[in-house]
C-alpha cells in the first residue's frame, strides 16, 4: 500500500544525516535519507549491519548516542518539527506518541522493578490515571499482548519470565501510553525462531488495532515481507531503494536488492543455489565514489564510479541506481581491471 | 532465605572463634600476665599460687574454652592498667566512637553518593572534572593530616569549632550521647569530616563508575524511550541498580569507620574505644586489647550480614531463587 496523497504522512524523515564526529574526521552514518511513514503504515528498513537503520530509528525517537548527532536533515511527526525539540519537550513525546522496542528483551527491562511498576510508571508519567486506573491498564495490556495468568504476573520480576515473554511485555509498555509510531529495532533478532513469529504476529495485530504505525527496522527479509506495506532497503548509509513490499521482493530495481532476494531461500523453488553479493559493505571512512555499492555491483558502468545516484523512479518504487536514469550506467567496465 | 540466614550465622560463629583464637594467643603468649598484675617484689610463691588461681596452669584448650564462655557473658577480666572491668571500660567508650562513626557514615552518605551520581551522569563536564580531581587529594592525603588542617583552620584561626574532646554530652544512663547539646554537635563536626573524608571520596568514586557503567544498559535506554522523566530515570532506574556494588563498600566501610577511628580520635583526643585501644598497646594493656580485637571482629560479622540481607531487599533475583525462577511459559 503507497502512501495516499490526499492524507498527510505521519512521519516524515527529510534528508537527514547523521554523523559521527571522530578524532580522524567526521563520519557520516546516515546520508540523506528522506522517507514518509502514513498512519497505520507498516514500513520496513532491511539492510546490513551498519547500513545506518538502527541510526535512523533512534534519529527519529531522539536518542542517538552522543558524540551521534543530527547533522542536517528534518523529522517531522504529525507535521510538527521533533528533530530539533529540547530534550525535555522530546522526552514528552517519546513514549507517548512514539513508541519503541529494542532488540533484547532479556536487556530491555529494568531487572529490579516488577513488570507492572514499569508499566504503571510510563502510563503515569504520560497520561493523567491513578495508581489503580494505571494498573488497571497495566493489566489490560498485558492480557492484550497474550501473557497468561496476567493477573500474578504482573507483580513478578523480568527475570521471572522467559525471552517471549519478555518481549510480549516490552511491546507492552512500547504501547502503554498509545503512540501513533512504533519503532521497532530487530524486534525479534534475539529470540528464538520459533517465537520470532509469535512475536511479529502480535505486534503486527496489535498495531492494526491500535491504528498505529510501524518502522519495522531489521535484517530479515522474511519478517518484512510477511509484516510490512513497504520497504526501503539501505546500504552504506543511504536508501538504496524504497518501494511497497510486493513489487521490492518481486521486482527488486537496484542489483542490491537484488542480490539481497537472491540470498533468500524459498520454498517451492527449486534454486541449484543460492547467490551471493561479493565483497562486504564499505566501511564508512571508505565509500567509494560515485554509487557505494559500484565495488560489489555486477551491472556497473563508467558513470556509477563517478557520479552518484539519487533516488529515481523505477517502477511503483523508487531506486538510487542509474539503471533507471536514462542515461544509464555508462560504458561498461572490465571486471579485471577493477579487482587490481 | 531462612536456610541463606543460617548458613551465615554458622559462617559468624567460625568467624568469632577464629577471632577468638587469635585474642586468646594474645592473652597467652604476648608476655607472662602475672609479670603485668605483681610488683617486682613478689616473691615467685606468690607468683605461682596466683598463677594457679588464675587457671594459667590448665592445658591451652581449658583455658580457651574457659575465655570463650567468658567473653560470650562478655567478661574480659580486670584491666592491667586500671583494674577496672574490661566490659565496663569499654562499654563506656562505645557511644563516642559509634556516634563519630555514625556521623561520619551520614556525612559520607549524604554528600558522597549525590557527587557519585554527579559526576556519573555528566562525565564530561568540567565540575564533574574538579571533583575527581580534589577527590585525589582525599584519597592521598592521610587523615592525621587533614585532621590536623582542621584544626588549624577552624578552630586555631576561626575559633568556629573545638580542637578535641566530645564537648558538652548528655547521660541517658546506658548511653552519653553528642546529639542533644549544641556545643555536643559542634564537637562532632571537624572529627567526622576528618574521619569521613577518605571514604568520601572511595564511595564517590565507586558509585560514579558504577553509574557510568549501567547508563550504557539497554534498560536505561530503554527507559529514556518510554520517555520517563530524567530524575526517574537517574534516581529511580540507573541508581538503584549501582546498589548492590555500593551497599557491599558502604557496609566494610563503616566497619573500617569503627575500626579505625583511631587516628581520629587520637587527633582530636576523642574519648573512644580507638584512643582506649592506643592507651592500652602502650601500657600492654592485654585484656583490653583482646577485647577490643573480638568486638571489632563482631562488629564486621554482623555488618556482613546486614549487607547480605540488604542485597535480598535490593535484588528481586537473589529473592525465590530456588522456588519460582522462569516459570513456564
Amino acid at each position: 500500500m503507497a502512501t495516499p496523497s490526499n492524507n498527510p504522512p505521519l512521519l516524515e524523515v527529510k534528508n537527514l544525516r547523521v554523523e559521527f564526529p571522530t578524532r580522524r574526521g567526521t563520519l557520516l552514518a546516515v546520508d540523506d535519507v528522506s522517507f514518509d511513514i502514513a498512519p497505520g503504515e507498516v514500513l520496513g528498513v532491511v539492510g546490513e549491519s551498519g547500513a545506518g537503520k538502527s541510526l535512523t530509528g533512534n534519529a527519529i525517537i531522539g536518542l542517538l548516542e552522543p558524540p551521534g548527532r543530527i547533522a542536517a536533515g528534518e523529522i517531522r511527526l504529525e507535521g510538527r518539527r521533533i528533530d530539533n525539540l529540547p530534550y525535555e519537550e522530546m522526552r514528552k513525546v517519546r513514549g507517548a506518541r512514539i513508541g519503541a522496542i529494542f532488540q533484547d528483551p532479556l536487556t530491555s527491562l529494568n531487572p529490579l522493578y516488577s513488570v507492572g511498576r514499569q508499566l504503571v510508571e510510563t502510563i503515569q508519567t504520560h497520561l493523567p490515571l491513578s495508581a489503580a486506573d494505571a494498573r488497571r491498564r497495566a493489566l489490560d495490556l498485558l492480557k492484550e499482548v497474550g501473557i497468561p495468568g496476567a493477573e500474578t504476573r504482573i507483580d513478578h520480576y523480568p527475570h521471572q519470565f522467559s525471552g517471549g515473554m519478555r518481549q510480549r511485555v516490552v511491546i507492552a509498555l512500547a504501547l502503554c501510553a498509545g503512540p501513533r509510531l512504533i519503532v521497532a529495532d530487530e524486534p525479534t533478532t534475539a529470540l528464538d525462531v520459533s517465537i520470532q513469529a509469535q512475536i511479529i504476529a502480535l505486534l503486527k495485530g496489535l498495531c492494526r488495532e491500535h491504528a498505529t504505525a510501524v518502522m519495522l527496522v531489521t535484517h530479515d527479509m522474511g519478517v518484512i515481507a510477511e509484516t510490512a506495506d513497504r520497504v526501503a532497503v539501505m546500504y552504506a548509509g543511504r536508501i538504496a531503494e524504497i518501494g511497497p513490499v510486493r513489487d521490492v521482493v518481486k521486482q527488486a530495481r537496484h542489483p542490491y536488492t537484488k542480490g539481497l532476494m537472491g540470498s533468500i531461500p524459498s520454498l517451492g523453488v527449486r534454486h541449484d543455489r543460492l547467490t551471493q553479493i561479493d565483497g562486504t559493505m564499505p566501511r564508512l571512512t571508505e565509500i567509494p565514489p560515485g554509487c557505494a555499492f559500484n565495488p560489489r555491483c555486477t551491472e556497473r558502468g563508467s558513470r556509477c564510479l563517478s557520479e552518484r545516484p539519487e533516488l529515481m523512479s523505477a517502477g511503483t518504487s523508487r531506486a538510487a541506481c542509474w539503471l533507471h536514469d536514462r542515461g544509464g550506467v555508462g560504458a561498461p567496465i572490465v571486471r579485471e581491471t577493477a579487482d587490481a | 532465605m531462612l536456610a541463606f540466614i543460617l548458613r551465615r550465622l554458622a559462617q559468624a560463629v567460625i568467624v568469632m572463634l577464629t577471632v577468638g583464637i587469635v585474642a586468646f594467643f594474645l592473652f597467652r603468649y604476648i608476655g607472662d600476665p602475672i609479670n603485668a598484675m605483681v610488683g617486682q617484689d613478689t616473691s615467685m610463691e606468690e607468683r605461682e599460687q596466683l598463677r594457679e588461681k588464675l587457671g594459667l596452669n590448665d592445658s591451652a584448650p581449658v583455658q580457651f574454652l574457659r575465655f570463650i564462655g567468658n567473653a560470650v557473658q562478655g567478661k574480659f577480666g580486670l584491666s592491667y592498667r586500671t583494674s577496672e572491668p574490661v566490659g565496663r571500660l569499654i562499654l563506656e567508650r562505645v557511644p563516642a566512637t559509634l556516634e563519630l562513626a555514625f556521623c561520619a557514615a551520614l556525612f559520607i552518605l549524604v554528600v558522597g553518593v549525590p557527587m557519585g551520581v554527579y559526576t556519573g551522569l555528566y562525565p564530561r563536564h568540567w565540575s564533574s572534572r574538579l571533583l575527581q580531581t580534589v577527590s585525589l587529594i582525599g584519597v592521598s592525603l592521610p587523615p592525621f593530616l587533614i585532621g590536623i588542617l582542621l584544626i588549624l583552620v577552624f578552630a586555631v584561626t576561626l575559633h568556629w569549632l573545638p580542637s578535641f574532646g566530645r564537648g558538652q554530652t548528655v547521660d541517658l544512663g546506658w548511653w552519653t550521647t553528642n546529639f542533644l547539646t549544641w556545643k555536643g554537635l559542634q564537637a562532632l563536626i571537624l572529627p567526622s569530616i576528618t574521619l569521613g573524608l577518605f571514604q568520601l571520596t572511595l564511595i564517590m568514586r565507586l558509585v560514579r563508575s558504577e553509574m557510568l557503567e549501567v547508563m550504557r544498559t539497554d534498560y536505561i535506554k530503554f527507559a529514556r524511550a518510554r520517555g520517563l522523566t530524567n530524575r526517574a530515570v537517574n534516581f529511580g532506574h540507573a541508581l538503584k541498580n549501582t546498589l548492590v556494588p555500593v551497599i557491599t563498600v558502604a557496609g566494610l566501610q563503616l566497619g573500617t569507620l569503627i575500626a579505625f577511628a583511631i587516628v581520629t580520635e587520637t587527633v582530636f583526643a576523642w574519648p573512644g574505644v580507638g584512643q582506649l585501644f592506643i592507651q592500652s598497646v602502650q601500657f600492654a594493656d592485654i585484656p583490653v586489647m583482646a577485647a577490643y580485637l573480638l568486638l571489632i571482629g563482631l562488629l564486621f560479622v554482623v555488618i556482613n550480614l546486614a549487607v547480605d540481607l540488604l542485597y535480598f531487599a535490593v535484588d528481586p533475583r537473589l529473592r525465590n531463587q530456588v522456588g519460582s525462577a522462569r516459570e513456564a511459559h
